[in-house]
């Protein structure tokens, strides 16, 4: 009885309305839930209150709340402003940004049943997952990232200004044409410094300007290697560090004709591909670390009696619409849920460490009755990408909830063959797929440069290394080539070749363009 | 924790990529913006307008497979019936997985789809007629605008004070503080100076000079005119109410009129219903076509469908002094005309075409623009200089002073000096 009395006077707010005080008393309750209970660890928080207008530019620079200016961002504004007013789509609740301070988005018109989702979701789920995973831990630096942002902004808005906007924009398009070849997918780990950055970039210009000598434009140009002899492939492969496959890394350092301030352009371009590729990597984990988070933190909340049961009932219809997968054969369905499968992994995991079956023994030996769920998920967010931690942790029983099977699609057949079902012989089948969809070095093709003789006709030569005969979409590869050649100066040439014969499949060139930075 | 409200940022953070877009896009939208207006009605020529341009020149080419050839392996949720070792029939294309495949050339099914702002479409369209900034700048003038009476406010300037108002809180203020009239002060005084002189009972006239000084201490108290008393009439700018406009199209519609002329006199009728519009208020639109009838039409059936039949000019002037007759009297309207035709009339209705025009349309008139429109690419007829049956018949009726201005137009480019003449006119009146 006394419980029932109680209750109202326990809860932290009631109705849909949202002011800064109901917000800070939920904000307290959560992190007391997150930190205690479940032993999260995160950056420290900023909450930023925007409107449905500032999420769409938002969305439009890529979630940051810095951005240079490139026509690539507005297209993508036109086109989200238009089907949200038409209606067409809803905007995100929520943007979150790996930084230190985590910075979260949320938006005004929200309810404080969502603001509270919103901030157990993104402040303390993606905020724990971005200061705990490895991947970020090696890759992005939280804390310098904002001030890079800002030094690349206002570095390409004075180049606009020194070199026009024509200029700038060409640079630009290119790098962003191979933002996914810019990546080191090995750790050489530098982190980026503001001052180191803009030092550099100082001492670049101030060389350039000590140096300038008005004689050297009226020495005449000669031919270059007419008496030099040639060195040996192998050689000259390894003074340029070749084979390479971070294409911009290569072209910044190597490209003979480029201005310092187009190198410094491909620079910065590299380094925001660097920064997002380990969320290209963490997307089903990210998403699911997030939902776990927010659904336990809730249902908490819920059972000390700090939401009502109205909010909670909102609660589980928006959290149930996100976490939904459709089937196949379903109207709606666009590939595996990040959100359904990420939450269900991590529910199963709990599960398994803390009431299996004999079945979970025998897959999970290590897992299975260890009785601290909570610690195992936190091992496992801390230490895996997608495809790692499909291939560590899903379960069988988890796929025949889903219904998993494998479907093999060869050209060459008149039909589809079904490969795998979820039975105890296409467990492993299944799961080794599931993974390598999720593993980013075979989604995206493999292409490294391969060779380049500067002292001949530097003609550049690219290979593609084909796995399962898909070759790559020509119109697309032969804009980006052109691209290429245009930071590379001279003819550039794309091989498409088999990994397993090394026979040449297909063959793209393009031809050195008129005049880059001369 | 740090929770900062950002809803009162500068809003429109994205503008400057909005505009590299469209620099980027701009033959693209150009072709649209071109393609939109021609469908659209003269009056919604100041609206926004959704476009769809095909993504070649903002395409963004990356590394990735294609969408055919080759082994793939899916893993999908929801098995219901298959055992391993099925197999499924092949998918049409368009079901299963929609590889996004643009078709060589770049252009075709998937093109891009955004909405322009009503400025941005107007720029676009008005650069298209290769317009000078100059005029550019006078056609997307705002209106003017005019101070109306909007009741009163305690402050403003001592020009604008309403004596009336503060007299009448004057009053009431004096009256509600019993404050003394000046006139029972007098009476008083009067009594006074009658007594004194009367030699009266000293207490009593003590009493009547202690009630005088009363009186005179409450009539410095409560002062006559209090600042609380003040009121100023307010004043609020409103869009003046320019007087109204109509303008007429006159069109030439037999079978002689291609759609390429038709097109040359929709946008020029479009240009002068932009600038008629940025001068007035409102503006009325009056379709007439004419064949050897004439009939006033909505504009559909201005623009779109075709008659046959002879070609008389004199009946559409005469439609239109009867229409100006009936609904647009000539002190109350601004009337602007726009004839457009290819030059053909009626050899026996020259006379009475000039005739017309010259007594009966042109006093009405604030301004007529004939313009010839040729088909584009027989530059050699005109260009010799041949002159039509119309345009013989008008050139008698043009002398210094009459707002008669006629051009011959063959392409887009052309149906801007029509309205350098206009221009020049208004200039020369101000």
């Amino acid at each position: 009885m006394t419980a029932v009395i109680d209750k109202p006077d326990s809860l932290l707010y009631d109705g849909a309305d949202w002011d800064y005080d109901k917000i800070k008393r939920v904000y307290d309750a959560i992190e007391d839930i997150a930190l205690k209970d479940m032993g999260l660890s995160v950056y420290p928080n900023q909450i930023e209150v925007i409107t449905a207008e500032q999420m769409l530019d938002a969305y439009s620079s890529i979630g940051m709340p810095l951005m240079y200016k490139h026509w690539s961002f507005g297209k993508h504004f036109a086109r989200d402003e238009m089907l949200y007013r038409k209606g067409y789509r809803g905007l995100a609740y929520e943007i979150v940004i790996n930084s230190s301070p985590c910075i979260s988005y949320i938006m005004e018109e929200n309810t404080m049943t969502m603001q509270t989702l919103v901030i157990a979701h993104a402040a303390f789920g993606h905020n724990h997952f971005f200061k705990n995973n490895q991947l970020f831990q090696q890759w992005t630096d939280a804390e310098g990232i904002l001030d890079y942002l800002e030094f690349a902004k206002s570095y390409i808005a004075q180049c606009e200004d020194r070199y026009g906007h024509h200029a700038v924009e060409r640079v630009l398009d290119a790098a962003h044409a191979l933002m996914n070849q810019g990546v080191h997918k090995y750790p050489k780990k530098r982190s980026l410094d503001l001052r180191l950055e803009q030092k550099r970039e100082r001492e670049r210009q101030e060389y350039q300007e000590q140096t300038f000598n008005d004689l050297w434009r009226t020495v005449p140009k000669v031919a270059v290697g007419g008496n030099r002899p040639s060195k040996s492939v192998s050689e000259r492969k390894k003074l340029l560090g070749l084979p390479e496959e971070n294409l911009l890394y290569f072209l910044e350092k190597k490209a003979p004709r480029l201005e310092h301030w187009q190198r410094e352009i491909l620079r910065i371009v590299r380094h925001m591909a660097q920064y997002f590729y380990p969320q290209k990597q963490t997307k089903l984990m990210n998403e699911g670390c997030a939902t776990y988070t927010h659904y336990t933190i809730l249902n908490e909340m819920h059972r000390r009696g700090m939401i009502s049961e109205g909010a909670m009932l909102e609660f589980l219809h928006s959290h149930t619409s996100v976490v939904f997968q459709p089937e196949f054969d379903d109207q709606r369905f666009s590939g595996i849920n990040p959100y359904a499968l990420g939450f269900a992994m991590m529910q199963d995991i709990q599960r398994i460490a803390e009431t299996p079956t004999d079945e979970d023994r025998y897959w999970f030996p290590d897992l299975a009755g260890r009785g601290d769920g909570m610690g195992a998920l936190r091992d496992a967010w801390a230490n895996f990408r997608d495809e790692s931690f499909v291939l560590q942790y899903l379960s069988p029983h988890l796929m025949r909830k889903f219904k998993m099977f494998s479907v093999r699609d060869d050209a060459e057949d008149p039909y589809l063959l079904v490969e795998n079902i979820h039975n105890e012989r296409g467990y492993r089948g299944i799961r080794k797929l599931l993974a390598r969809q999720y593993d980013l070095g075979f989604l995206e093709p493999d292409i490294q440069i391969v060779d380049v003789d500067l002292a001949g006709d530097r003609k550049l030569i690219l290979h593609h290394r084909v796995t399962n005969g898909v070759l790559l979409d020509e119109s697309d590869a032969k804009a980006v080539l052109r691209h290429i050649a245009n930071l590379w100066g001279y003819e550039v040439q794309l091989v498409e070749v088999s990994a397993l014969s090394d026979a040449i499949l297909k063959e793209h060139a393009v031809t050195a363009p008129s005049g880059i930075g001369g | 924790m740090n929770i900062i409200d950002r809803r009162l940022n500068p809003q429109g953070k994205s503008l400057a990529n909005r505009q590299r877009f469209l620099r980027r896009a701009k033959e693209q939208v150009v072709k649209a913006v071109r393609d939109a207006s021609g469908k659209r009605g003269i009056q919604d020529i100041e609206n926004g307008e959704k476009v769809t341009i095909s993504t070649g020149g903002v395409r963004e080419p990356s590394f990735h497979r294609s969408g055919a050839g080759g082994v793939r392996d899916y893993v999908v949720p929801g098995n219901k019936e298959y055992v391993e070792g099925d197999t499924i029939a092949r998918p049409e294309s368009g079901g299963g997985r929609g590889g996004n495949e643009g078709s060589p050339d770049g252009e075709g099914d998937d093109d891009f789809r955004f909405v322009l702002s009503r400025e941005e479409f107007l720029d676009i369209f008005l650069e298209d007629l290769e317009l000078p900034d100059l005029v550019k700048q006078k056609v997307k003038q705002t209106e003017s605008h005019s101070l109306t009476r909007a009741g009163y406010s305690v402050t403003g300037s001592p020009a604008n004070l309403n004596l009336v108002r503060t007299m009448r809180n004057s009053l009431s203020r004096r009256i509600a503080l019993k404050r003394p009239k000046p006139a029972e002060m007098l009476e008083l005084e009067a009594l006074l100076r009658e007594a004194e002189d009367r030699g009266e009972d000293p207490e009593k006239l003590r009493e009547m000079r202690d009630q005088l000084e009363r009186h005179y201490l409450r009539s410095k108290r409560i002062p006559f005119i209090d600042p609380i008393d003040v009121r100023y009439n307010r004043f609020e700018t409103v869009p003046k109410p320019i007087a109204q406009a109509v303008m007429f199209c006159l069109m030439d519609v037999s079978g002689s009129m291609t759609e390429h002329m038709k097109d040359l006199a929709k946008r020029f009728f479009m240009l002068l219903f932009l600038f008629l519009k940025r001068r007035y208020r409102s503006v009325d639109i009056v379709f007439i076509r004419h064949t050897h009838e004439a009939k006033e039409v909505d504009e559909d059936t201005f623009f779109y469908s075709t008659e046959t039949g002879g070609t008389v000019v004199s009946t559409a002037l005469e439609e239109m002094q009867r229409i100006v007759k009936e609904r647009y009297p000539e002190n109350e309207w601004n009337i602007y005309a726009a004839q457009a035709s290819d030059g053909d009339n009626m050899s026996s209705d020259n006379a009475r075409s000039a005739g017309l025009l010259r007594d009966g349309i042109l006093p009405l008139c604030q301004y007529f623009a004939y313009i010839e429109v040729a088909a584009e690419h027989n530059m050699g007829l005109s260009a010799l200089g041949r002159e039509t049956e119309l345009w013989r018949t008008y050139k008698t009726v043009q002398g210094p002073d009459l707002p008669i201005a006629m051009r011959r137009v063959r392409s887009r480019r052309e149906i801007f000096p029509v309205f350098r003449d206009l221009f020049a006119r208004e200039k020369a009146r101000a």
